[in-house]
């Protein structure tokens, strides 16, 4: 065991990740871990390979792992399928939710939910309450249900109906891959209240991923890490948010190469 | 005619049917000629412009070439000479449920039937080979005075207005297929709901092709009076079998004025079943006809519902869905005819391909010289589901008049990774997630169906996506 899977009671572990897609290296060695009740984020440039970390958490098919793992309460992620790690707690937030025509949002929440949560969780009055009430807080209305998923939906309500599925599948892990982007002040707002009423207070954790500082704000992370061609260059807490949002990523950059040399 | 001859030659010792003791069967041999067309009409002891009637589309199916479209390979491997034309399996037309004998109660009983009932039907006709064994009609649809009966008792009790209509709709000279079913025809449904009568609950009959090498002839007839409606739910499904079997059935729609018609159709036939049906309505002033129709399965299916707008006003809606597996061809669409002014019409085709299963719309709207200010309506997508599929358009638009609005449009899309990895990640294993997607793309038509009904086509599909993972 590497020392940084040692780490008792770890929710998430992610130990010298090294990824590619069709031959190229995108993420080169990459070291995180999680306790429950913790929120990350990690900040970078578009091309950083923060998107490749989100994908290969959830199991996209398309990246290979080439070196290093990924657990979950101890237990390695890899060999499993994207529904078994779902089902195990992992969830993310799409940078670009995909449109399914003709599938209602209402019976895409309950199948989910039972998927996830056990069909028990998906019924009855409950079950309603639950999804009236983080509906409510999310500020999407009634008439949501019976749309398609994701089909027609404004940049907005995209990103809100993802935090919806985060708040009703109430995963161990979440990870919102630029859940921030194209979302207005209240938006944003609105999707930080979210993330910390399914993670503040509970074991879950969470991994925001994103460009800007100003989510984080309204969120509060424990600590942040910045990923840049493919490492982690430099990891803090609040403050180098600030630092960041100040000096440009060009100063980590600086800094990082500064301590290498 | 080399058909006939050959027709005759294989049923040379023709033997003028024979009992199974077990089930009180009466079967003729394989194959077909005029004694056989005969002989079943005089088993149902018809009356003899039937008979006649018979024997001219007999003649006319004999003499009638094969189509030179569509599927024209797998149209020539029907073997005509090893289909069985006539089947019966119950003595009788049972009125009680409990009186059906037990082995067909059982297969009905799978197919959740009574309980259906309760819950949707108001009468119901299940046809178990070439009859109905099970008839029942609701007190309330009696006394409203609407008839709802086996095709073959229609014609018994109402000969006079069957003669009036049966094939007034498609003429015995329209096609190969509705010829033969002309001349051998057997069970379907006769339904007329007089003047002004709403059928509030969908009325359903349930047929399924049981024998091995059962060539399924049923032909339905359905008139609704002026000012009328009714919704008739058809379902199908067959159990495999290894050697092809054809289906070839009729149905013909009059819509008198201001009468609504909607004719729903979820067929499920094993693959070997060639499923040549024709289905055509002639919809008169003010009045709508609806054809809602699913296929799924069988060898080859040609089935083009078909709307004639007669009169003024009229109006016209075909909404389908085809899904081709392994070896399966679906060549489907509408056809659609305005010849009268302000008249309306709409196609809504959905096709799916999978595991080099082909799926074709052919289409045909018209619109005749006469008819001012007509609106249609057309739109067909097709989602295929891996490489070795295929799927092809054939709209037809022939617009004879310049006041017509005429819209057009179609798409051919395939399912993305990043859809299947989306719904994945929701904790749904790849072939639910596919599922979702394929019955997402069925949704508007599903919608159209009754509950259970949209319900079975959702497990179907389902069932369908399993194991066509990797």
């Amino acid at each position: 065991m590497t020392a940084a899977s040692g780490r008792a009671g770890a929710l998430m572990e992610i130990v010298d990740l090294h990824v590619g897609i069709d031959g190229t290296s995108i993420l080169k060695g990459i070291d995180l871990t999680i306790l429950p009740g913790e929120v990350h984020a990690i900040m970078g440039r578009n091309g950083s390979g923060k998107t490749t970390a989100a994908n290969v958490i959830m199991g996209h098919p398309d990246y290979e792992v080439e070196k290093g793992d990924v657990l979950l309460n101890g237990d390695s992620l890899l060999d499993e399928d994207p529904w078994e790690r779902a089902r195990q707690g992992v969830f993310l937030s799409f940078q670009y939710p995909q449109a399914v025509p003709g599938l209602q949002v209402g019976n895409f929440l309950r199948k989910s939910v039972a998927s996830i949560r056990g069909e028990e969780a998906a019924k009855g009055a409950d079950f309603r309450k639950e999804l009236n009430e983080a509906m409510d807080q999310l500020k999407i209305p009634r008439s949501f249900l019976s749309r398609y998923v994701n089909d027609g939906f404004s940049g907005g309500e995209k990103k809100r109906f993802e935090i919806l599925q985060m708040m009703l599948l109430k995963p161990k892990l979440a990870i919102l891959d630029e859940t921030d982007s194209g979302l207005d002040i209240d938006g944003i707002k609105t999707v930080a209240s979210g993330v910390n009423a399914a993670v503040r207070g509970t074991d879950s954790g969470a991994l925001i991923i994103t460009h800007y500082s100003r989510i984080l704000e309204h969120v509060k992370p424990d600590f942040i890490h910045v990923l840049i061609g493919g490492k982690i260059v430099a990891s803090g807490g609040p403050e180098l948010a600030t630092q960041l949002e100040e000096n440009g990523y060009d100063w980590v950059e600086n800094v990082a190469a500064e301590e290498v040399a | 005619m080399p058909d006939n001859q050959e027709a005759r030659e294989a049923v040379g010792d023709y033997k003028a049917g024979w009992k199974d003791t077990e089930n009180s069967t009466i079967r003729f041999d394989f194959g077909l000629s005029e004694e056989v067309v005969r002989e079943i009409s005089k088993l149902k002891e018809e009356p003899e412009w039937m008979t006649e009637l018979r024997v001219k589309a007999y003649n006319h199916f004999v003499n009638r070439p094969m189509p030179k479209w569509g599927n024209t390979s797998a149209l020539g491997e029907i073997d005509f000479d090893s289909i069985c034309y006539y089947l019966r399996s119950s003595e009788t037309t049972e009125k009680d449920w409990d009186d059906v004998p037990e082995e067909i109660r059982n297969t009905f009983d799978r197919l959740g039937i009574p309980e259906a009932e309760q819950k949707w039907l108001s009468g119901v006709t299940a046809q178990y080979e070439s009859e109905a064994v099970y008839h029942s009609i609701r007190e309330d649809l009696e006394k409203q005075g609407v008839i709802f009966l086996d095709m073959d008792s229609g014609l018994k009790e109402y000969p006079d207005l069957v003669k009036k209509w049966f094939c007034s709709v498609v003429p015995l000279t329209d096609n190969k297929f509705s010829a033969l079913n002309t001349a051998v025809w057997s069970g379907g449904s006769f339904i007329y709901v007089p003047k002004g009568v709403h059928v509030e609950m969908p009325v359903q009959a349930y047929f399924r092709i049981n024998a091995k090498n059962m060539g399924q002839f049923e032909r339905t007839l359905i008139i609704a009076d002026e000012g009328s409606s009714i919704h008739y739910v058809e379902g199908c499904t067959a159990p495999s079998y290894s050697t092809d079997s054809l289906h070839s059935a009729v149905v013909e729609l009059i819509a008198l004025p201001g009468a609504h018609i909607r004719y729903s159709t979820v067929q499920n036939w094993s693959s070997n079943v060639y499923n040549l049906v024709t289905k055509r309505g002639i919809a008169h002033e003010n009045a709508k006809i609806e054809w809602v129709d699913g296929n799924i399965g069988s060898k080859l299916t040609m089935k083009y519902p078909a709307v004639i707008l007669k009169g003024e006003g009229a109006h016209a809606e075909v909404i389908s869905v085809a899904y081709s597996g392994d070896g399966q061809h679906q060549d489907a669409g509408a056809k659609i005819h305005h010849l009268a002014s302000n008249t309306t019409s709409k196609i809504l085709s959905k096709s799916i391909s999978k595991n080099g299963g082909r799926g074709t719309y052919r289409g045909q709207v018209t619109v005749s010289p006469k008819a001012e200010n007509c609106k249609l309506n057309v739109v067909c997508d097709a989602l295929i589901l891996d490489e070795e599929s295929r799927s092809d358009t054939y709209p037809t638009m022939e617009v004879a008049n310049p006041t017509a609005r005429c819209e057009h449009e179609a798409s051919v899309s395939k399912v993305s990774d990043d859809q299947l990895f989306y719904l994945m990640s929701r904790g749904h294993s790849e072939e639910e997630a596919l599922a979702m997607i394929v019955n997402g793309f069925f949704e508007p038509f599903t919608r159209e169906l009754p509950m259970e009904y949209a319900v079975e086509l959702n497990q179907l599909m389902a069932l369908e996506m399993e194991g066509s993972i990797g």
